[in-house]
């Protein structure tokens, strides 16, 4: 099966060609931008769990390692397009539209972190495992069955594709021929669990072959194969021919949360060692100076002003105004039932308020 | 003459632990599986050194499907294992509670008697801990309120040590509830071998004639605090710590309303549907004539436990408790 789903690549390690099919479209405009949110996203993420540390905000999901995957798969969806992610999809979704200060709170335990900006469909993050990708599959059915080309992405880890809701939605989404994109971030592991107790399939491409969908497999540390090859997925779900897998093989470096332990499952060396072999923004940097896109100043420019944008949202996430406890009672349905109403009167009634 | 029992200083999650040694060592039928519980240890570390002690054959990291490991839990329960799964959290139980609903707790029913599964699901529960969305559900009613599940709530290590070889040895599902903020929050002396504290049975944790308290969990803390500023106002409260969801102690409830002619009942979960309304009625049941005073519940709300920086409002506090003591007090 391996065999059938080869790791597809268009820059290796070192940052040269392998597979030249869209060397014309590979601008250094494109290059640079790709650069630039991959940086942006990872200092955001450094930043995440310092704060965390500094107890600032409360448990943190780290991605580092698989901005590639996440930056190149957002970058081919288009306005109007929806996207579900996980609790560790932050790079997807602000590529996709999210504003820094709205992830910052979301990690400090406010809804207000659940809330896209106006005109952007992005689900909040799917906290129970695998649940979203059935929500992909009916907003890309609903697209559908309305007669538009939009189409949905969702994503979610290997450990995922044990739940029934995985099934369940590659399943439904094959029946309806629903323009979704299944979108996987292999990064060999679920908590503790290696992918070898996971599942007994070498890759996970391959299962989309029991719901006659397409599988790729790709190397999820190089961003040109992510952006292309989810680019021809998507636009083969515009066309009406129906859903994708995409398996992006990729890394995380740390741990699965700011509260969990990598060294009691893994070996952290291979993890370190990693970084100066398949990390995906070292790649593209090897690759800018191969073909001359690079300047010292502008890497060092770009650092910085990423840095002050980050420590503006900071400032914003600290400085936003409390919550109201009315925002547990007002929101649960359109109008309040009475039992509701009638325990938010109490609540405030018990702390004098009214 | 009392012989010596060797006692160790252990936190709650370090007692769930040695339960479920206790257990292994005994009975080689006793199995442990759930998501990350071998080489991590579980998320918690409840099943921290098992994997070590027991090999991988015994306590077993499934791949991630709450479904399958209790579909799997309940065929490996009716042929001859005692499973103990554990759920992550109990916000996570969701994917599975269509195998319990429909199988676990009715195979004996369906086969009258023929076929039992007698197996344990443990799960982390409640707020407090600024836990991730999700993560905090109180949802112990679902399952009170599914024929043919006991439920139990430890609140202290010793209870829990004791009640989960109670939940091992009953032979029928049992859901063990371990409230997270109880995991480290104490240490107690717990005896090193193998005993026993009863399913079905609730325990007085403080003699009092004014007022009844009724609570399980993490309540349990925020409870005594209240019993203590109650009684610098001269209130003097009988604090029961209820123990087994289902069945309740219908014995230790009806003697002391009956002792004390009020009650206040307090629980994190939603107030509609959640258990505060079994005990009342429990109450109408046995001690109707009795009562001096309506009986004053202090819950979480109808709503889903919010992000948590809004989830010190949603947990009742001291205080609210203290106020339902003086109302029912001053009726
Ligand atoms: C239904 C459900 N079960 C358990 C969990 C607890 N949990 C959170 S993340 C995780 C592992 C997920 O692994 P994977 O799907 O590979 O994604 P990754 O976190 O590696 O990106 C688990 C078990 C959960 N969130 N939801």
């Amino acid at each position: 099966m391996e065999k059938l789903f080869p790791k597809m690549q268009i820059i290796n390690e070192n940052g040269e060609w392998n597979d030249e099919t869209y060397r014309g479209e590979i601008t250094e405009e494109l290059t640079k931008e790709l650069y630039t949110k991959m940086l942006r996203s990872r200092l955001f993420d450094r930043k995440g769990v310092n704060l965390q540390r500094q107890g600032r905000i409360g448990t943190y999901v780290p991605f580092e390692g698989q901005e590639a995957s996440q930056i190149g798969s957002a970058m081919a969806m288009g306005e109007g397009d929806w996207m579900f992610p996980t609790y560790r999809d932050h790079a997807a979704t602000m590529t996709f539209g999210h504003s820094l200060k709205t992830l910052f709170l979301y990690w400090k335990g406010r809804q207000e972190g659940c809330i896209p900006p106006e005109g952007k469909n992005i689900f909040p993050p799917a906290v129970p495992i695998a649940s979203q990708l059935l929500h992909a599959t009916g907003a890309a059915w609903a697209e559908k069955l309305k007669g538009t080309d939009r189409a949905s992405i969702v994503y979610f880890g290997d450990g995922a594709t044990s739940e029934g809701d995985f099934h369940e939605g590659l399943n439904f989404a094959s029946v309806f021929n629903a323009p979704v994109v299944f979108f996987n971030q292999n990064n060999g592991f679920a908590i503790s669990v290696p992918i070898e107790k996971q599942m007994k399939s070498k890759t996970i491409a391959q299962k989309a072959v029991a719901y006659e969908m397409e599988g790729v497999r790709l190397d999820g540390n190089d961003v040109f194969a992510v952006y292309f090859h989810t680019r021809t997925a998507v636009e083969r779900a515009r066309k009406g021919e129906g859903p994708t897998l995409i398996e992006a093989v990729t890394w995380r470096y740390g741990a699965h949360t700011t509260a969990d332990d990598p060294t009691k499952y893994r070996n952290q060396e291979e993890s370190v060692n990693r970084r100066e072999t398949t990390d995906p923004i070292l790649r593209l940097e090897r690759f800018m100076k191969n073909e001359n896109m690079w300047d010292e100043k502008w890497g060092a420019d770009l650092q910085e002003s990423l840095t002050l944008e980050i420590e503006a949202a900071v400032k914003e996430m600290e400085e936003a105004q409390a919550p109201h406890y009315n925002d547990v009672f007002d929101h649960v349905f359109a109008e309040n039932p009475w039992p509701i109403e009638s325990q938010k009167e109490a609540y405030a009634h018990s702390r004098g308020d009214r | 003459m009392t012989t010596a029992v060797d006692t160790k200083k252990l936190t709650m999650v370090q007692a769930v632990t040695d339960g479920m040694r206790v257990m292994m060592k005994e009975h080689e039928n006793v199995i442990v599986l759930g998501e990350d519980v071998g080489q991590n240890g579980g998320v918690f570390r409840a099943t921290d050194g098992l994997v070590a002690e027991f090999g991988e054959n015994r306590v077993i990291d499934t791949p991630l499907a709450e479904s399958g490991i209790i579909g799997t839990s309940i065929g490996l329960a009716m042929n001859g294992f005692k499973p103990i799964a554990e759920m992550q959290f109990l916000g996570f139980i969701y994917p599975a509670f269509n195998q319990i609903m429909t199988h676990a707790s009715r195979i004996r029913a369906r086969t009258l008697g023929h076929f039992t599964v007698p197996m344990v699901i443990r799960a982390p529960f409640g707020a407090g801990v600024r836990a991730p969305e999700i993560h905090s559900d109180s949802v112990e009613a679902l399952f009170t309120g599914m024929p043919g599940m006991k439920v139990v709530v430890p609140s202290n290590p010793y209870d829990a040590k004791g009640m989960l070889v109670s939940a091992i040895e009953d032979p029928d599902p049992v859901l063990f509830l371990e409230p997270m903020r109880c995991y480290r929050s104490t240490k107690m002396d717990v005896p090193d071998g193998k005993y026993n504290v009863p399913l079905g049975k609730a325990a007085r944790l403080q003699e009092g004639d004014d007022v009844t308290i009724f609570a399980y969990g993490a309540m349990i803390e925020v409870v005594m605090k209240a019993a203590k500023t109650a009684e610098e106002k001269g209130i003097k409260c009988d604090v029961i710590d209820l123990r087994t969801l289902y069945p309740l102690d219908k014995e230790m409830i009806a003697e002391s309303v009956q002792k004390t002619g009020r009650a206040v009942i307090v629980h994190e979960a939603p107030g509609t549907g959640g258990l505060g309304e079994t005990i009342i009625s429990l109450i109408n049941d046995t001690s109707f004539l009795y009562m001096k005073a309506p009986i004053e519940r202090v819950t979480g709300f109808d709503t889903p436990v919010p992000m948590f920086a809004l989830e010190d409002h949603y947990l009742p506090s001291a205080d609210r408790v203290v106020q339902a003591i003086e109302k029912v007090t001053q009726f």
